[in-house]
């Protein structure tokens, strides 16, 4: 059936005679299409003898021709040396000692080089030698191939040869000198003998001029005061191995105070040896690294510190000063003070307190004390700046008298605290030079942006200690158009030499007893040591001015530098932001520390959210009238109440690549260079997603992963009792873990087979190890949002738990109590208990690594046997077998494995260091870049035993305990990890695992790790 | 049928007559070669042995001097037209003192030379200085001479081969050619005889084409068809198996280095050029240094190294590029300053998931460079000779074994392993060098 319906396109219809009905119907469109925009004239259309068929027969080639193109393989290059110098063998590692001091850190190195090109730090261990590198040196390596340094000078912005900078400053000198304007050089600490001999020839030439030394994290009250008493200003050098007992009210000496580096002698007296081991006493109000190490710690404001030290000199020198310390801590202080003076020579007293007054007691306490860790011989020289100087200096540039700054390794428009101040007067200043790595802050406004080298570049001598003299020697030609702050001086003090040969000239009358050859081989030299002669000063009344000091109104605000970033100089580095804080176990941030008791006041929060990310609270931070919007809160256990804490560093936004630029700067709270601060701390809106690679605060009592016990059961109990073995059900009857086993073993008892020993009483958590694995490893940087997906590459991480309950024993106990799910008692209730950390719990690091398991679950459910077993010990991973199933990383008990879930190198969406090719020299040629898909893990430094293996192969001979090493054993200056072959039974690692303390991980699982740990001893 | 039998074996002997014959023919090509390197150099004497003469100017002289060339020192060709002997004579026992006595010429030679001095050869007599004098007083050998030597050299020989050998296969097809035509004619005559005799030849029943009776068995069509399809994935991975496998991949290289000529004909050790080869990872290609060592005083090759492909005035052109590489004025003996790396194009490319160390080898295990590089000494241009892939790793660690006498690395571990074993000979798969870790990090 048809239909009569008539269908109507548009009203236009009814209308017959519309010229549109008419066209619609011819055309299907009405107006016509433009088809000569896209084919071009018809002329030239038609004329030319492409047909479609043709046209595809050209795409249908090239795309054949293209694809075959693309399978022949890429041609390589191959282009040797014109002349090979002649110690370099291409393919063989050359070592350079080489001892450094950048303002901030300090230690003596060994730098690996590779075809001229440094990849790797490792610490020089010749006599003489005793700084190691921190995290933040090992990390250095990679801000010498920072993208973003300044690679030429600047005048005023505009690209400029030396010449004209030399003859610009020349002229400015000679101005200055003309019209009666100051000439004044800001640098950092030197303690160059060779650089401060040059400084002192620029000032007798132009006697306007003045040197000024500015740190930008002040040591000055301990300067002060030890220069009061001893004239000189210098810091002591505390040698903790000798100390029985150590007090440290607010001194993180394991992390940043007075340099640091103090873990190897702290760590010697940590290891109990014939029942004995220090005594570590510690109060302060954030939770440090040495808060963490302490057998006793007490969480107190910074007010509270001081009244406790003016208590302890009390008793120490049996004075009486008047104290008005809160009663809860009255007990405990005075049972410090009281263990302190028995102690009497083998005790050792040190404190952070940012006040003169406060450092003068703490050196009365250790004359008194007559402590064996205290001397005054061979003092630190690596802090002298004054805060008075510097204030000096921003006022004499607003009044103008100052004509020419030179500044070197400062960035005071970054850490002055009164930036704006110093800005606004530096525009006052004729001419200002700013020697830096970076356009950074300063450099940007300075006048001259000179281009300095890094040390790994440059010639010079430092005398960390007094009485040691260290050179430091370029590693590789400058990369770029630098010129050292040294060289520069020595030129516009007419001098035609270079610094190199100032040195070498000047260092003859040091090194006595040496040759420079001899001196630049071994990087150190060990002098004699002028004894200092002390001059009587009133302590009591210091102890007074201290006792009456107030606390500050509200929050009591403790700036503190982080094991990351530190002073913040190398802000640019992604190892180094990537670093998760040894405490708070967060990376790429900084935020504001809470006591629990306070957060709750504040209402602020911290979640673990539904993707496993960490969120927590803003705040808004209010120091007197300097406002920090949007600070992320971390609520931190062990954080005195009344306190909080904000680390320095971050913030920074000059020559900084975008993903670094992050966190607060903290140093415009930094006001009158006093680390602590009154402030006021209010909830703003929003949540700031953390990148915290530990979600898990807590030990949930289970003790067997970190073993925990004390000096007095340690002693006195059948290892048995604090060694607990697990016992595992077998026939139904319970046996030791270690007798029942699944598979057979291999036999190892031949060539070498090892072992990595890890003491936990010596840890201190420093992740040196960490980043000394990142370099050696080629471990690729993820980026702080796939951190926060807990996808970040550290092979090697430090676990840092706390205790629930007061002591890991008391969570231990608890657990054990659980009667039922239900009730006072219950498990379901108990557990959600035992989630949270205590108030001032007790805190453990733990090293976890590829336990390399004899018995690897990961290698039985490999499908393509990309992870298999080596018979010396090692789980390896063959990355070209890979397919990325990731069985392996869901069956390892340690959860060690990590996935490349992309391409992190040459790939823009990470742009971090492994995206240029500068970046990219600082990777170790012997280890292979993973590709994305594979999974990767520790390999236990294979190529490094290797390597080892070789070259007592090419010498013909045995290899001796101590040549083994892997990366982080290399790197733990504390003596924690101790790397070699159990199969010589005389090796130290041997030894160590026929320990009573030892113990291998998660042992009930029967993986039989070549991973062993020691029992943690505390001395409570 | 027997008569076709006789045809058969008449052409057999036809072939092999002249095969027999082609073989002599070219026996006597080769050997009218030889009288002529008899007659290369006739000696043209004067006072002294010019045989003897070469021989020791080659062992004392010819690292500054050349007959025709100025090299540290001046050309020696007809040295006595221009000296007298006597001043020959002390000139060579010592030159120091004939200069520090004033003598004009002597003077003269010292600052021509860029006064360097010249060891002084107290040694030599005045007979054996007779004797160079008289070698250097030889006239320029003649070019024909030049031409034998050539035609004698190794190299050109094994060419002369080749070229005899497509001779032989081109004869050899000829003949096989003749031969079907004359089987044919001799088909058609027997043909034709037999019938003008009448004998009847019996006609072909029709048959099905073999073809067709194969397609109609099914079962060979599908046997078939498995076999095919079998072949052609035994193919297909074979090829596939060889992607990025670059065996007998012989690159253009901005210099035409010949080892043939360095390590074959003038006997380099490898690891003189290739020192890194003994502590380091890398072989490591020389650095140009190392090539001046010697291409100081070779500027360039003497005639009998060229080859037909290759002339003289070729390997002399490539001994020039080495020296706008590395600066070096030939004339003057001087280095220039300017130098313009080799990009020499890399051979050997191991992926960078491989860890190869050669002092490992070559150092440690004594291995041949040969064993894994080939014949370099009679390669023109060095080629890739492994197929370096996993599975030829992985054979050689299954056979060699392990050379342990007088390492006292191996001391301990020998002991235990022979004894687990039993072996007293343990390969490298037996020392642990067959697990992944050993290589892949």
């Amino acid at each position: 059936m048809s239909s009569n319906k008539k269908y109507w396109k548009s009203v236009e219809e009814l209308n017959g005679n519309s010229s549109i009905v008419e066209a619609l119907r011819n055309n299907e469109f009405v107006e016509e299409i433009p088809t000569d925009e896209f084919l071009g004239d018809k002329s030239s259309l038609s004329s030319s003898s492409t047909t479609r068929r043709d046209f595809l027969k050209y795409v249908g080639f090239s795309t054949a021709a293209a694809s075959l193109a693309a399978c022949e393989g890429p041609v390589h290059k191959s282009i040797p040396y014109v002349i090979q110098p002649e110690q370099i063998i291409p393919g063989v590692a050359d070592y350079y000692a080489t001892s450094v001091f950048d303002g901030f850190d300090f230690a003596n190195l060994l730098v690996k080089t590779r075809e001229g090109r440094p990849i790797k730090i490792d610490n020089n261990t010749i006599t003489g030698a005793k700084f190691a590198a921190n995290a933040r040196i090992h990390a250095s390596i990679l801000s010498l191939y920072d993208s973003m340094r300044l690679k030429e000078p600047k005048i005023t912005g505009k690209a400029a040869t030396w010449s004209d900078v030399d003859s610009k400053v020349k002229t400015s000198i000679a101005e200055a000198k003309a019209k009666g304007g100051q000439v004044v050089l800001l640098t950092n600490t030197l303690a160059s003998p060779s650089t401060e001999k040059l400084i002192a020839e620029f000032i007798t030439l132009n006697p306007n001029s003045k040197h000024v030394v500015y740190d930008a994290v002040s040591e000055s009250a301990a300067l002060d005061a030890f220069e009061t008493v001893y004239g000189e200003r210098a810091l002591v050098d505390y040698d903790f191995s000798k100390a029985s007992l150590i007090v440290s009210v607010g001194a993180d000496f394991l992390g940043d105070w007075q340099g640091g580096s103090y873990d190897k002698g702290y760590a010697q007296g940590r290891i109990p040896k014939n029942g004995k081991m220090s005594r570590h006493f510690q109060l302060e109000a954030n939770m440090t690294l040495s808060g963490a190490a302490a057998d006793k710690r007490v969480p107190m404001s910074t007010a509270n510190q001081k009244q406790a030290l003016v208590k302890i000199y009390n008793v120490i020198t049996n004075s009486s000063v008047a104290v008005s310390l809160d009663k809860e801590f009255d007990a405990e202080v005075t049972k410090v003070a009281q263990q302190l003076k028995a102690a009497g020579s083998k005790g050792v007293l040190v404190s952070g307190i940012q006040d003169k007054n406060a450092q003068l007691l703490v050196l009365a306490i250790n004359q008194t004390l007559a402590s064996e860790s205290f001397s005054t011989l061979g003092t630190r020289q690596i802090r002298k700046g004054s805060n008075e100087k510097v204030a000096q200096l921003i006022n004499d540039m607003k009044a103008g008298s100052v004509h020419t700054l030179i500044m070197s390794g400062v960035n005071p428009v970054y850490t002055l605290p009164n930036s704006k101040e110093f800005t606004d007067a530096l525009k006052k200043v004729h001419t200002s030079v700013s020697f830096s790595l970076k356009e950074d802050e300063t450099a940007s406004v300075a006048t001259i942006a000179a281009a300095a080298p890094h040390y790994l570049e440059s010639w010079g001598d430092v005398s960390i200690t007094k009485g040691t003299y260290g050179l430091t020697q370029p590693t590789i030609r400058p990369l770029f158009n630098t010129k050292q702050f040294q060289d520069a001086l020595l030129s516009w003090n007419g001098s035609a030499a270079t610094f190199y040969d100032y040195i070498k000239a000047n260092s003859a009358g040091i090194i006595s007893g040496s040759t420079w050859n001899k001196v630049l081989h071994d990087g150190i030299y060990v002098g004699a040591i002028a004894s200092a002669s002390s001059s009587t000063v009133n302590y009591g009344a210091a102890a007074s001015l201290l006792a009456q000091s107030k606390g500050v109104e509200g929050l009591e605000l403790v700036l503190y530098t982080k094991t990351g970033l530190g002073d913040g100089q190398q802000a640019n580095n992604p190892w180094l932001q990537e670093f998760p804080d040894p405490i708070t176990r967060v990376s790429w941030d900084n935020y504001v520390t809470v006591s629990r008791a306070d957060a709750d006041k504040l209402a602020m929060t911290n979640e673990i959210v539904a993707n496993g990310g960490l969120d927590g609270s803003y705040a808004t931070l209010t120091v007197g009238d300097i406002k920090l919007e949007k600070v992320p809160v971390i609520i931190q256990p062990g954080q005195a109440k009344g306190t909080i804490g904000l680390a320095l560093g971050y913030g920074k936004k000059a020559a900084l690549k975008e993903e670094m630029q992050v966190g607060v700067n903290a140093y415009s709270l930094y006001k009158g260079f006093n680390n602590v601060q009154s402030a006021k701390l209010t909830k703003s809106s929003g949540s700031h997603e953390f990148a915290c690679v530990q979600g898990q605060k807590t030990l949930m009592g289970r003790g067997d992963i970190i073993k925990e016990t004390t000096l007095e059961i340690f002693n006195t109990k059948d290892a048995k009792e604090w060694n607990e073995v697990p016992m595992v059900s077998l026939d139904h009857k319970e046996v030791e873990a270690t007798t029942v086993d699944l598979w057979t073993s291999f036999d190892r008892s031949v060539g070498h087979h090892f072992n990595l020993s890890i003491d936990l009483n010596a840890c201190t958590g420093c992740g040196a190890c960490v980043i000394a694995c990142h370099a050696e490893n080629n471990v690729p940087v993820v980026g702080k949002s796939e951190v926060r997906r807990s996808r970040d590459m550290h092979w090697l991480r430090i676990d840092r738990y706390y205790s629930s309950e007061d002591t890991f024993a008391g969570d231990n106990k608890k657990k054990e109590e659980f009667e039922g799910l239900f009730g006072k008692k219950g498990s379901l209730g108990g557990f959600g208990e035992m989630e949270k950390a205590a108030d001032n719990p007790q805190v453990s690091f733990q090293p976890v690594m590829c336990q390399h398991c004899n018995h690897a679950p990961c290698e039985t459910v490999c499908p393509v046997a990309a992870t298999s077993h080596g018979r010396q010990g090692q789980n390896q991973m063959a990355y070209n077998r890979c397919v990325g199933t990731r069985y392996c990383a869901n069956n390892c008990p340690y959860k060690v494995r990590r996935f490349n879930w992309f391409l992190y190198n040459k790939n823009s969406e990470f742009d971090y260091h492994m995206n240029d090719d500068l970046g990219r020299m600082v990777l170790n040629p012997d280890v292979n870049v993973r590709s994305r898909g594979v999974m990767e893990k520790c390999s236990m430094c294979i190529q490094m035993t290797q390597a080892t293996i070789l070259r007592a192969k090419n010498e013909g001979r045995a290899i001796v305990d101590g040549e083994f090493q892997t990366a982080c054993s290399n790197a733990c200056s504390s003596g924690a990890m101790v790397f070699g072959d159990v199969n010589d039974k005389e090796s130290h690692v041997a030894k160590l695992g026929e320990d009573d303390r030892m113990y291998h991980l998660l042992e009930h699982v029967g993986t039989k790790p070549n991973v062993i740990y020691h029992v943690k001893v505390r001395n409570t | 049928m027997k008569k076709v039998g006789n045809h058969n074996s008449i052409s057999r002997n036809l072939f092999f007559s002249l095969a027999v014959l082609l073989t002599f023919s070219l026996t006597s090509i080769a050997q009218t070669a030889a009288p002529a390197v008899a007659d290369a150099a006739a000696p043209v004497a004067s006072g002294g042995d010019p045989v003897k003469g070469k021989e020791i100017f080659n062992t004392n002289c010819a690292a500054c001097h050349k007959l025709d060339a100025k090299m540290t020192g001046p050309a020696l060709r007809n040295v006595s037209q221009r000296r007298e002997k006597a001043w020959i004579y002390k000139w060579v026992h010592n030159s120091s003192d004939l200069i520090k006595s004033g003598d004009a010429d002597a003077v003269k030679v010292f600052e021509e030379n860029n006064k360097i001095p010249m060891t002084p050869f107290p040694q030599l007599s005045e007979g054996d200085i007779d004797n160079i004098i008289a070698y250097t007083s030889e006239p320029v050998a003649a070019p024909v001479a030049a031409a034998v030597g050539t035609a004698a050299s190794p190299g050109t020989e094994a060419n002369a081969g080749g070229v005899s050998n497509d001779i032989i296969l081109g004869a050899l097809s000829l003949v096989m050619l003749m031969l079907i035509v004359m089987l044919f004619l001799v088909n058609n005559v027997l043909t034709k005889v037999a019938k003008a005799n009448g004998i009847s030849v019996a006609e072909k029943e029709p048959t099905i084409p073999v073809w067709k009776a194969f397609a109609k068995n099914q079962f060979l069509v599908l046997v078939t068809s498995i076999f095919l399809l079998l072949a052609s994935a035994f193919f297909v991975y074979g090829y596939l198996m060889q992607v990025g496998v670059d065996q007998n991949y012989e690159p253009i290289q901005p210099i035409h280095y010949s080892h043939r000529i360095h390590a074959g004909s003038n006997g380099i050790n490898c690891k003189y050029c290739h020192s890194a080869a003994r502590v380091s990872k890398n072989a490591g290609i020389p650095s140009l240094n190392v090539c001046m060592n010697c291409h100081k005083s070779i500027s360039e090759v003497s005639d009998t190294t060229a080859t037909p492909d290759h002339s003289k005035a070729f390997y002399d052109g490539e001994i020039q590029k080495l020296y706008t590489a590395v600066g070096w004025d030939k004339d003057n003996q001087k280095y220039t300053g300017k130098t313009q790396p080799v990009k020499w194009v890399r051979i050997h490319n191991l992926q960078s998931f491989v860890y190869f160390n050669h002092s490992q080898h070559v150092t440690v295990a004594g291995v041949e460079c040969q064993t894994c590089h080939g014949p370099v000494q009679t390669y023109e241009i060095q080629k890739q000779f492994a197929p370096l892939t996993m599975g030829w790793c992985i054979d050689c660690h299954r056979k060699t074994d392990v050379k342990m006498e007088g390492n006292e690395y191996y001391t301990k571990i020998h002991e235990e392993l022979s004894r687990k074993y039993g072996v007293d000979k343990l390969t490298a798969a037996q020392m642990g060098g067959l697990e992944c870790g050993k290589c892949h990090y």
